[in-house]
């Protein structure tokens, strides 16, 4: 699990980034999110051994990154942090797997590489979608479009909540890591009795402060039940444009393999 | 217009552990009164205006709020016309938009959505604020949290208005901008503070809290003429009614404190307003 | 311990998330029966916390790395299992949105794995039953590492599980394993030992926190029994679910169940995956004489271009790829060209 110091910062961006009026941020969030799931679907339906019929999938993300003005050295960045986690198992495939299962030239190329390399190309994929997905739509817009696909509302509202206050909490918390930090002189470690005292006391200001949120809620009437006006369900002909291009060309992808299609055309053999 | 009272009779309050909180605290404020309550840490401000709107259950006494006696039975209704802004702006800025937190109170009191957008957008436009309606409250400055957090209350429309060191935190320019915007406003007004030259300004009458007692109640200039009473409060007179401290050095109440020194020497600035 | 997108296979995540969704719905109606308003703020709040809590490291002693909380059993010792589960559930969801840590289609896994074990096992099993009614520091230190170890061990065991199920990843399931266990119980240990640390600090400061640890039954009105008896059944659904999946990846989940049942034959269902497969790509195939080959790990030699196909080291292969990533990477750029022409600013 990577440590979260100071990249608290990102849920600002992300946030920053998923308040652009772009055509893409303007989509019904449901779109979004159910054209993601049907890609992630897709990739991880290859078999283990597939490269080339993966790599036309790169242009879902290229595209939204491009029509939603997502700056692209920001996104590729939080990719090549998420890429060593996948392969740190997947480095094990060329260990465990060491059947030639071809030749390139004089070099017998095992399946584990071959898989090793498979699974980087899932990696790049999944991952830039998930942070696409939040960078053209933002979270609460993202919770939205799951209630409406019928998440329950408590944690609907759990989900809201969280978000809402992680800016608030993450704030204490740097300033408790920071405040710690400017009083261990050179001193490397952090000690662990230290840190019972401090993340309790953290934990007791939080309670206090869920008790005043609280309060508040009871202020303003608040008896059980969460309220929304329902927004106009904005389902139209270009989510349903969406939706149903992007669909229609992943299923096309998963079946044919069209690199090599291309390539074909130019080489002059069909296979 | 109704005349909404806020009548404390005799109220008392004991905490779990057996500390007496409020002793025997009584006091009448009539409609459209501005008043403040004033007092140390500790002295039971806070723990008062929880009683207002009935979020602490009285160990004794009553509180009557216009007509009706504060029960169980009619609090939503209490809720609704005793409006409270608390401390932290962001206790009370819980959802995801600015316009969601406005809206959550008439949303309870069961409104259809076009009055709620109506009410929503009037309590914005009042404090100034209907540019912010979409944003989500971690973008917000600390001013603009504290007009967004008065705004949630205003959009129910309550006839009285209790807020819990207002001015908290606040710059300069937010705290100016506050203040004039709590001084138009025509419900009647309940505030404690420790910004002393803000309850100068604002508040007509002041009640001082001590230990859970009232030590007084009346006219804000008498209290602050009063330098026995403040010193035994734990209190001192608002900013503007001190001397100046380049002319009077030795005004402070604190005895060790040394004069302060200027860089120029004894030269010091023309004014012209009487200590 | 949080699963990527890239090592599980559709059947996998998809069988999780759907048993995960059944959860966090079944937690949600209990919470809301529960009628505790004050849970709807601290819920959300204490899933902020679980964030905040994680930026301040400590070094584990003897080791000289530094470590940060992971939360799970300190949420349920707070919350109860059910609310804490969604809260677990909630902090997942916005790790794996804004961190990619842990994949989107993983997310049920995850959710099972890091959240349904130390909510429904850990705390109300173990933790609970260990510490009694008014437990010395000590006692609480002692249950709380072997709450955290136990929840671990079982979420490793599940991360295992579901990697070699889903075929991707050729790491065979008892060399994982001897990887796995060992390193989640050093982690259940440290985990242990700073929760209960958190925990003994509320104890000394604010006990009434604690209260529903001390008093309530963790569990509301579900005695334990029942607990474990649907936890049972569930796995072998989900294990008789993943199993039958399976058979289409022979090699990986059978050859590590062949070495442990030791009977190092391998089963012959394997080549009726194969058949089923075959079948099926045949009546879908609409290009004929261009269906997908099947796994080529069942000892028979597939014809060199196939292989070569799949992963486009054949000439066309070669081609063809080069101008996808091409392509791609142009119509980007073109794209993002135009938009910068017709860009609205944002909203100010």
């Amino acid at each position: 699990m990577p440590a979260i110091d100071g990249s608290f910062l990102d849920f600002k961006q992300l946030d920053l980034l998923a308040m652009r009026q772009t055509s893409v941020h303007r989509l019904d969030p449901r779109a979004k999110v159910l054209t993601t799931i049907i890609f992630i679907l897709c990739v991880v339906s290859f078999g283990r051994y597939e490269i080339s019929a993966m790599l036309p999938f790169l242009i879902y993300p290229a595209v939204l990154m491009a029509v939603g003005d997502l700056p692209g050295g920001y996104i590729l960045r939080k990719i090549l942090i998420v890429i060593p986690f996948a392969l740190i198992i997947g480095i094990f495939n060329p260990v465990f797997d060491r059947q030639v299962i071809m030749q390139l030239g004089p070099l017998d190329i095992w399946g584990g590489w071959v898989s090793c390399a498979s699974i980087l190309i899932r990696a790049i994929l999944t991952a830039s979608v998930a942070i696409i997905l939040v960078a053209v739509t933002g979270f609460p817009a993202i919770c939205e479009a799951l209630e409406k696909l019928g998440m329950p509302k408590v944690f609907a509202v759990q989900l809201l909540f969280l978000y809402r206050y992680i800016f608030v909490l993450t704030d204490e918390g740097v300033r408790t890591a920071r405040a710690r930090q400017l009083r261990t002189f050179g001193k490397r470690g952090f000690g662990i009795r230290q840190f019972g005292s401090m993340v309790g006391h953290l934990l007791l200001r939080t309670w206090d402060r869920a008790e005043r949120i609280h309060m508040a809620m009871l202020a303003r009437g608040f008896c059980g039940e969460f309220h929304t006006t329902r927004a106009q369900s904005r389902f139209g002909r270009d989510e349903i444009v969406f939706m149903g291009g992007w669909m229609t060309l992943f299923i096309f992808l998963r079946i044919y393999n069209a690199p090599q299609l291309l390539g074909s055309l130019f080489t002059g053999n069909t296979p | 217009m109704s005349h909404h009272k806020v009548e404390v009779k005799n109220l008392q309050h004991i905490y779990p552990d057996g500390t007496v909180a409020l002793h025997d605290v009584s006091f009448l404020i009539r409609h459209g009164e501005s008043v403040a309550i004033i007092g140390a840490n500790g002295a039971g401000k806070s723990t008062l205006l929880l009683h207002l709107n009935g979020y602490l259950p009285a160990t004794s006494g009553e509180i009557v709020i216009g007509d009706a006696k504060l029960a169980k039975e009619n609090l939503v209704q209490i809720r609704r016309t005793v409006g409270m802004v608390f401390q932290d702006p962001d206790d009370q800025l819980f959802m995801p938009t600015v316009f969601d937190d406005v809206a959550f109170g008439p949303l309870n009191m069961g409104l259809a959505a076009k009055e709620v957008e109506t009410r929503v957008m009037d309590a914005l436009h009042r404090v100034e604020a209907a540019d912010l309606r979409d944003k989500p409250p971690y973008h917000l400055s600390g001013g603009e949290k504290k007009r967004v957090a008065i705004a949630t209350v205003l959009s129910m429309l309550p006839e009285i208005l209790v807020l819990d060191e207002p001015t908290n935190g606040l710059d300069p320019h937010a705290r100016r901008q506050l203040i004039a915007l709590l001084q138009v406003f025509h419900h009647t007004r309940i505030v404690t503070s420790h910004d002393l030259d803000m309850v100068l300004e604002l508040c007509e009458r002041t009640i001082v809290l001590q230990e859970g007692r009232v030590m007084a109640d009346g006219p804000t200039l008498d209290i602050f003429a009063d330098e026995e009473l403040l010193k035994t409060c734990r209190l001192e007179k608002p900013f503007a009614m001190q001397g100046c401290p380049i002319c009077s050095p030795g005004i402070r109440t604190m005895p060790a404190q040394k004069p302060m020194v200027l860089p120029h020497g004894d030269k010091h600035h023309d004014h012209d307003h009487e200590h | 311990m949080h699963m990527a997108d890239a090592l599980i296979s559709p059947a996998v995540g998809g069988t999780l998330w759907v048993a995960s969704a059944a959860t966090i719905a079944y937690c949600s109606s209990r919470v809301r029966k529960n009628l505790d308003e004050r849970k709807v703020p601290l819920m959300g709040v204490l899933g902020a916390f679980v964030f905040a809590a994680q930026m301040i490291n400590f070094t584990i002693p003897a080791t000289g790395s530094s470590g940060h909380i992971g939360g799970g059993l300190l949420l349920a010792i707070l919350l109860g299992p059910s609310a804490a589960f969604l809260t677990i559930a909630s902090v997942l969801m916005v790790q794996a949105l804004f961190f990619a840590d842990g994949g989107l289609l993983a997310l049920g896994c995850n959710t099972i794995n890091l959240g349904a074990f130390p909510a429904f096992i850990a705390y109300p099993v173990i933790y609970k039953k260990l510490i009694g009614r008014n437990p010395r520091q000590s006692r609480m230190v002692i249950a709380a590492i072997i709450a955290a170890v136990v929840g671990l061990q079982f979420g490793s065991l599940s991360v295992v599980l579901q990697t070699v199920a889903s075929g991707v990843s050729a790491l065979p399931f008892d060399t994982f394993l001897l990887l796995m266990q060992p390193i989640h119980l050093a982690i259940g240990v440290v985990e242990g030992v700073v929760t209960a640390l958190v925990v003994s600090f509320v104890y000394r400061a604010r006990p009434e926190v604690l209260e529903s640890v001390l008093q309530d039954k963790p569990l509301g009105e579900m005695p334990v029994r029942s607990l474990l008896v649907t936890f049972l059944a569930a796995t072998l659904l989900i294990g008789g679910g993943l199993s039958w999946f399976a058979s289409e990846y022979p090699d990986g989940l059978e050859w590590s169940i062949a070495k442990i049942t030791g009977s190092g034959e391998r089963p012959e269902t394997g080549y009726s995956g194969h058949e089923q497969l075959a079948v099926i790509q045949e009546k879908t195939a609409l290009l004929p004489g261009y269906s997908m080959p099947a796994e080529t790990r069942d000892g028979s030699d597939p014809t060199p271009t196939a292989a070569e196909e799949r992963i486009g080291t054949s000439l066309a292969g070669i081609i063809g790829g080069t101008l996808t990533l091409v392509f791609c990477l142009l119509t980007g750029i073109f794209l993002k060209r135009r938009a910068q022409g017709h860009c609205i600013p944002p909203g100010r």
